[in-house]
């Protein structure tokens, strides 16, 4: 009579299947961030609310369809902006920034003065009612 | 060992929130001091193409639709930021129009989405 020596149940290793945890685990961990959106935010003036506000305290920028800046009715460099617009912050905190576009303006060149302003630390950013064309 | 890892594999599963929509084709601008959103819950995206296109939740509005639509979800959720994903060629007409609808469905949390500068740009 042949013994059959009986093999030992055979068990498969699974000392693996922590390290495929740890994988899925990390790459959870990575994706859970990647779809932050970012951007720069701005508070809308609300409707209607037109605040009587002394003249003193805003300063217009204006925009032209080829994205040419007026600051203060004086034609200016777009990556001047922050400059100008930090050192009158320093002389008058409440400065009102009010910006105002020209409907065939580039939204590009819109948010590059936006910028400028945000790097200025500017808060008070109000954009104008479009004027009836 | 191997348990904790599944628990907080569970956890990030569950907690990863996946994108719902799949938004218009638009080049996105770039900016310099970009932040990142508040809250993912409490946003919603607008997304406006340079030939004049809006859509919201992947479905395509007329510009005189963005206030209602904006207004019922300023109703649901009063935090809601508003994502605004254009395109950089967009003209500011549509941009200006979108503004007064959100200001009309007073909706005025909004954030230009945009990708960071490449430094030397």
């Amino acid at each position: 009579m042949i013994k059959k020596k009986r093999r030992p149940p055979q068990e498969i290793n699974s000392s693996s299947m922590a390290d495929i945890a740890f994988l899925l685990l990390v790459f959870f961990l990575v994706t859970t961030t990647i779809s932050m959106d970012k951007g720069i935010s701005l508070v809308l003036p609300s409707e209607g609310n037109e605040l009587e506000v002394n003249r003193k305290n805003i300063v217009n920028i204006l925009m032209n369809e080829s994205g040419k800046v007026l600051l203060d009715d004086k034609p200016t460099r777009v990556e001047a902006i922050h400059g100008i617009v930090e050192r009158k912050i320093a002389g008058n905190p409440n400065l009102i920034f009010s910006v105002q576009t020209h409907p065939r303006t580039k939204y590009q060149d819109y948010l590059r003065v936006l910028d400028q302003l945000k790097e200025a630390k500017a808060t008070k950013i109000s954009i104008a009612n479009p004027p009836a064309f | 060992m191997p348990d904790i890892i599944f628990m907080l594999l569970i956890f990030f599963m569950v907690t990863t929130v996946m994108r719902e929509y799949e938004g218009l084709d638009v080049i996105m601008p770039r900016a310099k001091m970009i932040e990142k959103l508040e809250s993912k819950r409490h946003t919603t995206y607008v997304w406006a193409t340079k030939d004049g296109l809006i859509s919201v939740d992947d479905r395509i509005i007329h510009i005189n639709d963005l206030a209602g639509l904006m207004y019922n979800k300023v109703a649901k959720d009063p935090k809601v930021t508003v994502s605004l994903k254009s395109d950089e060629k967009t003209t500011m007409k549509l941009i200006t129009d979108i503004h007064t609808q959100l200001r009309t469905a007073n909706a005025l949390k909004l954030s230009y989405s945009a990708l960071t500068k490449k430094p030397g740009s």
